[in-house]
């Protein structure tokens, strides 16, 4: 039986100091009884001698200095795992939220994981096609890659995401696959488009879902992410399956982080948010991936909302330096009501150069991309330059890539929200579109492929 | 064994009080869990500790026991294929003990102490007198590497014996006689890796760390025992390119550190480098190769420390009189480690929260590189080239770690966003990178290079600016309005960016450039150039020019493999030749 403590000293925003406590553990699991009985779970942040700092996960209104008893449960925060989460919704802490039955659980994890040694990393190679040009041609996502989504409010991020969740699959082959989504904050409509839509194809079966919405506790959101990512490591590398994690919106998470920061009066890193922002988001972060010698895998899709659409904000500039590229919606394209808005040149998928290719996806697939870019970079350029000088200023080439890069946007990036294009279809779309310009600006192409695979 | 006990707990800190007999920088056990840890505060009996494993579940009460020893690295035979996290501890053999995931508390040395290694005496005989530093016999560690066995720093003797054979690091391949007493001297040396090891001098680099990337070597080499750092935004390719001159440049040892950036990266060394060949050696790569890896995801305390045991397994062979290089992947996540502890121990806060004492951290850091004349009585040069990324939030340069490296180093390649947007890489802007050895190789240059290699490079930089400015002038009137001498220069500036500057470091061919080759590249760009100028003066109109087929050629230059240089001459003709004819 742990002992219970009535010595909360002090309440400082969700956290709460406990005093005279023995053998107490750093990150312990905390359980505080209100006087009418309700029960708030936290975890200790620090132990000085006889004082415990507890970040409670609920926060802390309605919490007073002296009814209050706190347990230390003498464990970290866990989830119960067990094939039985599939198919299932639950809090952002991971209690039963779908008047389903408990989950009895083949064991319970650690929700903080361990760091997958490098040395047991499987390089992620196999490409995932999504169905989307904009990806599987220009920003190839890969089995086992993390690949964020920066958006912004209002734009389409819930649709592409589905949409990926939907259409993802490794071309030939038939596997156990699953989704866990993580909701950290999102509103109810958000939440909801994703559970309709996972309900409507049949995804929901293969789906374990994490939500903690926008009117739900902020602080509860630290573990949100955790949850989902020990239910993915059960799934992918005990029950080898392929999963699909979807994360969102990291922003909210990051902003209950900052919350905790400030309340402990830590020195702020930029713009408030904690110096060690940019380690505790790799800890989640790096449990995408794959592991030697087992079959399943994580492939991750974080989803943030940049403030004020700015990339170099900390949250979207730290999950770019660790994550393996990133996806970043363009409000402009939204605005000439392009569905999907993806920005393709400061998007990136850093793990496409060993997911692409012959065997993989087609040879030619490097250089056409390659190539893609350099036009569209530079049809873009052109129609900067005509605002200023006017179309008449341009070179019959540049007024070729002026247009080359309106059909670009309208015709390769554009595409319906069911449309899933195969791989093939992607790269034919290029071919179709490079040939509006003369042969020798195809410079980033090897003669042999032009020779093969451009039709004039 | 000395104990205390255990106060605080807050992430990687521990302070623990009842610490009398320990001094700054121990290595203390903490907990019955034997965590390792470093002190690195000492108030009273207190010691503030960072602990280089997870902390949860420790709490006050729980024991700290002290070793007595600072942080070491163990050096020897078995280093090199070796992948360590950041306290030197061998991730494979982690692996074999605890399976998939790092878990707290393993214990395992960093060189394996069963395996023989074949010992072969130098020609030193008993009675010979011996310093620090001298060979006493190798060990071929790889098909490439030759393994030197030195005495240790600080021993001075006559030589009593030494024993050829197969030895473990632990047996004794040598006995010293000194003044008091007589040393057993085996494989396998400790040093503290926060120690800069010793050497007898250092001296001027002038020879330049060939890379067979053409914006490097051509434009702002770095010299061997040289410092660089890459600055830039996430994306820009910094890895990239800290990968392609581990793979390409010419030093004979390659460290990798890779302070927490991704575990993926880490695993294309590891699956990378056994596959390709030295292109001097014709070895695999991994064969010369030692990685540190401490990910972003592992302990935050090992990460600061990964740096120093990078650097201190690389000074070792660079004591040997081998030339080393080290890539450092990223300088700011040690400098955030450093500054996490700083922030628990409660420090006054410098800019952006880092400590004060960043600056002189850093310099201490790339003050261990060098070109150095080694101990030992045969006189041999070594070098330590250190190469660190850094990563500034949003990409700006006025970050305090930015500005804390610039201030020692002496290449700087900055690395733009905008340029990795137009998937122009390696993402150097070659406007604001330079390089401070460009006086010290120019020698190096003329001589083993060519003799106008310095005028073609200086031309080419030049044309580049102009190019900057002519462009600004083209927005406000238009292509059209200028001269055809300046249409020339930017249509050549487009060219040197494009077919010289643009490298694809995943293309088979591309990927690599040797001197010669680069050489031949500018010149023809160079050539075109001069010869186009020439035309106009007769005459020629731009537009002709812009539609002569052997510019195609030229785009594609980048293309021709090696061992057809001699190409070049047909292309030349070709240049000369299609100038002729309009
Ligand atoms: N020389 C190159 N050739 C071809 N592609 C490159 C080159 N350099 C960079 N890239 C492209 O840019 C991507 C990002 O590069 P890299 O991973 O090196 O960035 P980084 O600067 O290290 O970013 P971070 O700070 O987030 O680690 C690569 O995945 C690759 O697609
Ligand atoms: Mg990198």
């Amino acid at each position: 039986m742990a002992k219970e403590y009535l010595t909360v000293k002090e309440i400082v925003g969700p956290l709460v100091l406990v005093d005279e406590v023995s053998g107490v553990k750093y990150e312990e699991l905390v359980e505080l009884e209100l006087p009418d009985g309700e029960i708030r779970r936290g975890k200790v942040l620090e132990v000085n001698k006889k004082l415990a700092l507890v970040q409670l996960f609920e926060g802390s209104s309605g919490v007073n200095i002296f009814g209050s008893r706190v347990k230390f449960l003498g464990k970290g925060v866990e989830l119960g795992v067990s094939t039985d989460l599939l198919g299932r919704v639950f809090d952002g802490l991971g209690r039963p939220i779908d008047g389903g039955p408990r989950i009895i659980p083949e064991k319970r994890l650690d929700i903080n994981g361990n760091p997958i040694n490098p040395y047991a990393r499987d390089y992620p190679s196999e490409f995932i096609q999504t169905g989307i040009s904009a990806i599987d041609g220009l920003n190839t996502l890969v089995r086992g890659q993390k690949l964020p989504i920066f958006s912004g409010s209002g734009l389409p991020h819930p649709q592409i995401a589905a949409q990926v969740a939907r259409q993802a699959k490794v071309v030939g082959k038939e596997e156990e696959f699953a989704v866990v989504f993580g909701a950290m904050g999102i509103t109810f409509e958000e939440s909801d488009y994703f559970i309709s839509d996972f309900r409507r194809t049949g995804a929901i079966d293969r789906a374990v879902l994490f939500m903690n919405l926008a009117d739900d506790p902020a602080i509860e959101r630290i573990s949100t992410p955790r949850m989902a990512c020990t239910a993915a490591e059960f799934l992918a590398f005990e029950k080898d399956m392929h999963v699909l994690i979807i994360l969102s919106d990291m922003t909210n998470y990051c902003e209950a982080l900052r919350e905790i920061s400030a309340a402990r009066k830590e020195v702020p890193g930029r713009r408030g948010y904690p110096g060690y922002l940019y380690t505790d988001l790799s800890s989640m972060y790096e449990r995408a991936g794959r592991i030697k010698g087992r079959k399943g895998s994580i492939t991750m899709m974080p989803i943030l909302t940049m403030p004020e659409d700015d990339k170099t904000h900390p949250i979207p500039d730290l999950t770019g330096y660790i994550t393996e590229g990133q996806i970043i919606l363009s409000r402009q394209l939204h605005k000439k009501g392009l569905y999907p808005p993806i920005d393709v040149l400061p998007s990136l998928s850093r793990l496409k150069d060993k997911g692409i290719g012959k065997g993989k996806t087609r040879e030619d697939h490097s250089d056409v991309f390659n190539q893609l870019f350099a036009a569209y970079a530079r049809g873009k350029e052109a129609q900067e330059l005509a605002v200023i000088l006017g179309e008449a200023a341009l070179s019959e080439t540049d007024k070729l890539f002026f247009s080359f890069a309106d059909r670009f946007e309208g015709e390769y990036i554009a595409q319906g929200e069911n449309e899933d294009r195969t791989i093939e279809e992607t790269l034919d779309l290029g071919w179709k579109l490079l040939s509006m310009l003369p042969v020798e600006e195809l410079k980033r192409i090897r003669p042999e492929y032009i020779e093969k695979y451009l039709k004039k | 064994m000395e104990q205390g006990t255990i106060i605080k707990v807050s992430g990687p800190l521990v302070v623990a009080e009842g610490m009398n007999e320990a001094k700054m920088y121990d290595v203390v056990r903490v907990s019955e869990k034997r965590l390792i840890g470093e002190v690195i505060e000492l108030r009273g009996d207190q010691a503030s500790i960072q602990v280089y494993e997870e902390t949860g579940g420790l709490g006050p009460g729980e024991p700290v026991f002290s070793t007595g020893e600072p942080l070491s690295v163990e050096l020897g035979p078995g280093l090199i294929r070796s992948i360590y996290d950041g306290i030197q501890r061998p991730l494979n053999v982690i692996r074999e003990e605890v399976g998939d995931y790092i878990t707290r508390g393993v214990d395992v040395p960093a060189l394996n102490r069963e395996k023989k290694w074949a010992f072969q005496p130098s020609s030193l005989k008993a009675g010979d007198e011996v310093s620090a530093g001298d060979i006493l016999g190798t060990v071929q560690e790889t098909p490439t590497v030759v393994h030197k066995i030195l005495v240790p720093p600080g021993l001075q003797g006559v030589v009593e014996e030494i024993k050829g054979g197969e030895f473990t690091v632990e047996e004794t391949v040598a006995r010293i006689k000194t003044d008091s007493r007589v040393v057993e001297v085996n494989m396998l040396q400790r040093w503290p890796v926060r120690k800069e090891r010793p050497y007898r001098e250092k001296i001027s680099p002038d020879i330049p760390l060939i890379t067979g990337q053409r914006v490097v070597d051509a434009f702002f080499p770095v010299a061997k025992g040289g410092t660089a750092c890459v600055p830039g935004p996430f994306g820009s390719g910094k890895t990239v390119l800290q990968h392609a001159l581990a793979k390409w440049c010419d030093a004979q040892i390659i460290i990798y550190c890779g302070c927490g950036e991704r575990g993926n990266e880490m695993t294309d060394v590891l699956m990378e480098f056994p596959e390709l060949d030295d292109p001097r050696t014709g070895d695999k790569l991994i064969n010369r190769t030692v990685m540190v890896a401490n990910t972003s995801n592992m302990p935050v305390a090992a990460r600061e420390a990964s740096i120093y045991t990078a650097i201190t397994i690389a000074e070792y062979f660079r004591d040997m009189g081998y030339s080393v290089a080290l890539m450092a992947d990223s300088t700011s996540r040690w400098a955030e480690a450093m500054r996490e502890m700083s922030g628990r121990l409660e420090e006054m806060p410098g800019e952006e929260g880092y400590p004060a004492y960043l600056p002189t951290r850093a310099a201490q850091f790339y003050e261990r590189a060098g070109r150095v004349k080694c101990l030992g009585s045969d006189s041999r040069e070594g070098a330590l080239s250190v190469i660190g990324a850094v990563s500034p939030p949003g990409g700006d340069l006025s970050d305090p770690v930015v500005q804390a490296t610039l201030k020692v180093v002496q290449v700087f390649w900055s690395l733009e966003d905008w340029l990795a947007y137009e998937r122009h890489f390696p993402a150097i802007n070659w406007l604001s990178s330079y390089s401070l050895y460009i006086d010290n190789l120019e020698e190096y240059f003329r001589k083993e290079v060519a003799e106008d290699w310095a005028d073609m490079r200086k031309g080419a930089l030049k044309i580049l600016q102009q190019e900057a400015e002519l462009k600004e002038i083209a927005r406000l009137v238009g292509v059209d309005a200028l001269s055809p001498q300046d249409r020339l220069t930017l249509d050549t500036a487009k060219s040197l960016r494009e077919d010289f500057l643009h490298q694809n470091a995943f293309h088979e061919v591309d990927t690599y450039t040797s001197f010669a080759k680069q050489y031949r590249m500018l010149r023809a760009i160079i050539l075109f150039h001069n010869q186009a100028q020439k035309a106009f003066q007769e005459g020629m109109e731009f537009k002709k020019l812009a539609s002569l087929p052997v510019k195609e050629e030229i785009a594609r230059m980048k293309y021709i493999p090696e061992d057809k240089i001699q190409t070049f001459d047909q292309l030349e003709e070709k240049v000369k030749a299609q100038m002729m004819d309009n």
